[in-house]
């Protein structure tokens, strides 16, 4: 076990609200090892961005409750203080944000942000923060980094923030990288190279990244697991290949056919998920995808258990128990 | 701009009812002789625009224009004995609002689970609900009555005293306007800011900030209370522009202050034009200046308005 990099047990997060408690997460449990890459889909408010944002200690609402275990490095990282987080975060587990637009103040300019990333974690002066801020827009791939260096984020395109986001959240060579929807605010050119920088940044810098997304197209650019979410459960958890292939759990199948492949005959329309996503106010007992699911019968009203082979890939679903016994 | 506001307030004084010039200068029951020609010499017989052309040259060029009140007073020593004092009363308030209010409402947003969040609110409504003319008269009764012969015995009597004359003079005798003054002001500034904040606090960049690992003091100071900035300069700029064109009249009256406010209130009673002409170019200079200041350090505090 020792060389899981972050080990995510039991997690649940709920918000007390007027209305009643939302269940955000439930019962999430996952892990990741060095070098690795994991997908997290899902469609919105399936507690994927909740669940890396509990990882992170970012849940600040009174009215939350996050309970379980996050290992990271062994540690746990729910039982250690502010302080202690804060240390860590920036370091050793850096985040990208969806919207580049806004992800940075726009009154400080892209050195200042990155200078501040370094010295929130290092002893570096001033001088040297800039020069290494320039070395890292370089990496990323911005042209002119010593003129773009002193320039503000309204001056940088969107990709080019994106990157620069990307080059100051790497700074510190973190362990890992966790990364919410980092190409859906952008150009489907951009994404593309958005996600080989990635990549490429992975192996220089020899971090692990989760990368949560509702594209399916990332997925499959970028992962070797993928991890499905649905109503704050995981509902099937495999490697990239057999799931693309062997999509078990119908929720999964389901998403499958509404992305357009080039591999199939063009069919007049593409197919979608019937229905709306569960409520996370009024969980539906039993399995939450049952209402939507055209596979449901009786057993489903109970909560499928998460069948995991050795590796713990697997699905919660009652097609995949029933079948194992039959 | 300045040139329309002019014709402006031209036309509409003579298209006031009632309002005949030569009839105040040569005082009540004049007969029509005198009146003839007290019209003659102050121009009122020529067509409107030749009289307008002469206001303004006898205003700005010939700087000897004269009251239609006060036995032809020269406007332009009214005025200038009249500005210092506002600009005086009103920097110095402007100085402790700003300093109080910023102080304040970063502290209140920043300690928005604790007591202090409401304590500084409730300050805030005390501030932007006594009324200044209330406040002016309580701190007067205070500080000139009878504890002026014990504990107030350094609080000058009412009035302005030039910076020139005397500094500490001065000070004096303007510490308790500024404060009165600047309490209204510090109470929605106060206001304003925690609620900016509060709001930007939802914003993404801070969130990335906290993901960066930076501590929410750091968050707090160098980032939300940075932007907030933006706005508290924009209010700064119309409430400035507007003191210092003669809003500070109650404060002025109150408090015995020969100042701009009281000036234009004086001309306007008297229906008396050049001044009134005067005070009403000076005030829409100043907010014309207030402005373009607020325009430069706008350019200086938000890069996104800085041209490329």
């Amino acid at each position: 076990m020792a060389e899981k990099l972050l080990e995510v047990k039991n997690l649940c997060v709920s918000f007390k609200t007027r209305k009643g408690v939302v269940r955000a997460v439930n019962n999430l449990s996952f892990s990741i090892n060095h070098g690795e890459v994991l997908g997290i889909v899902g469609e919105s408010g399936s507690g994927k961005s909740v669940s890396m944002s509990a990882v992170m200690g970012l849940i600040k609402d009174e009215n939350a409750e996050v309970t379980g275990e996050v290992l990271f490095n062994g540690e746990d990282l729910l039982k250690k203080s502010d302080e202690e987080l804060r240390a860590i975060r920036g370091k050793d587990i850096a985040m990208v944000f969806q919207d580049p637009m806004t992800a940075l103040t726009p009154v400080y300019t892209i050195g200042w942000h990155i200078r501040e990333q370094l010295q929130l974690h290092s002893n570096i002066s001033d001088k040297d923060a800039k020069a290494r801020a320039i070395e890292l827009l370089e990496e990323v791939g911005i042209p002119d980094p010593a003129k773009r260096v002193n320039q503000y984020p309204h001056e940088f395109s969107g990709g080019m923030r994106q990157r620069a986001i990307i080059a100051m959240a790497l700074s510190l060579n973190p362990k890992l990288l966790i990364a919410d929807e980092p190409t859906t605010a952008l150009d489907v050119t951009i994404q593309a190279q958005i996600l080989d920088l990635l990549e490429r940044l992975r192996k220089t810098h020899d971090s692990s990244i989760i990368i949560i997304t509702h594209d399916m197209g990332v997925i499959s650019e970028l992962s070797s697991e993928v991890l499905v979410m649905y109503a704050g459960r995981m509902v099937e958890r495999s490697t990239k290949s057999s799931l693309f292939a062997y999509p078990q759990h119908p929720y999964t199948k389901g998403l499958m056919n509404s992305v357009p492949r080039v591999d199939r005959a063009r069919t007049s329309r593409l197919e979608t998920i019937s229905g709306q996503p569960a409520s996370l106010l009024n969980l539906p007992s039993g399995c939450a995808f049952r209402s939507r699911c055209s596979s449901a019968h009786a057993a489903c009203t109970e909560q499928p258990v998460f069948t995991a082979d050795s590796n713990g890939y697997g699905a919660a679903c009652f097609l995949l128990i029933e079948g194992a016994r039959s | 701009m300045l040139v329309s506001i002019s014709i402006l307030v031209f036309l509409i004084f003579f298209a006031t009812p009632g309002v005949d010039p030569a009839a105040r200068i040569a005082g009540r029951n004049a007969d029509q002789l005198t009146l003839q020609q007290v019209r003659a010499t102050f121009d009122l017989d020529k067509p409107i625009h030749i009289r307008y052309v002469s206001m303004m040259k006898h205003l700005f060029i010939d700087r000897d224009l004269t009251s239609y009140v006060n036995r032809g007073a020269e406007v332009w020593p009214q005025l200038t004995q009249a500005i210092p004092a506002t600009l005086s009363l009103v920097f110095g308030a402007a100085l402790i609002w700003l300093v109080l209010g910023l102080a304040l409402g970063i502290t209140a947003a920043g300690m928005r689970k604790s007591w202090v969040d409401p304590a500084i609110g409730i300050i805030g409504i005390i501030g932007v609900s006594l009324p200044v003319y209330w406040l002016g008269e309580v701190v007067n009764l205070i500080t000139q009555g009878r504890l002026h012969a014990t504990l107030f015995r350094w609080v000058p009597p009412l009035g302005y005293v030039p910076f020139t004359e005397s500094p500490g003079g001065w000070f004096l005798a303007l510490l308790f306007p500024w404060l009165t003054l600047s309490l209204l002001y510090a109470g929605i500034y106060i206001r304003v800011v925690r609620s900016e904040i509060v709001g930007l606090m939802q914003e993404d960049y801070i969130k990335t900030e906290r993901a960066k690992g930076a501590g929410e003091k750091r968050i707090l100071i160098k980032h939300a209370s940075r932007m907030s900035l933006i706005t508290v300069v924009s209010l700064f700029g119309l409430d400035f522009g507007a003191l210092v064109g003669g809003s500070a009249l109650l404060t002025e009256v109150v408090f015995g202050i020969q100042g701009v406010g009281r000036l234009t209130f004086t001309a306007l009673q008297n229906f008396d034009l050049p001044l009134i002409m005067a005070t009403v170019m000076y005030a829409a200079f100043f907010i014309v200046i207030a402005n373009a200041v607020v325009d430069l350090v706008y350019a200086w505090i938000d890069p996104r308005v800085r041209r490329g």
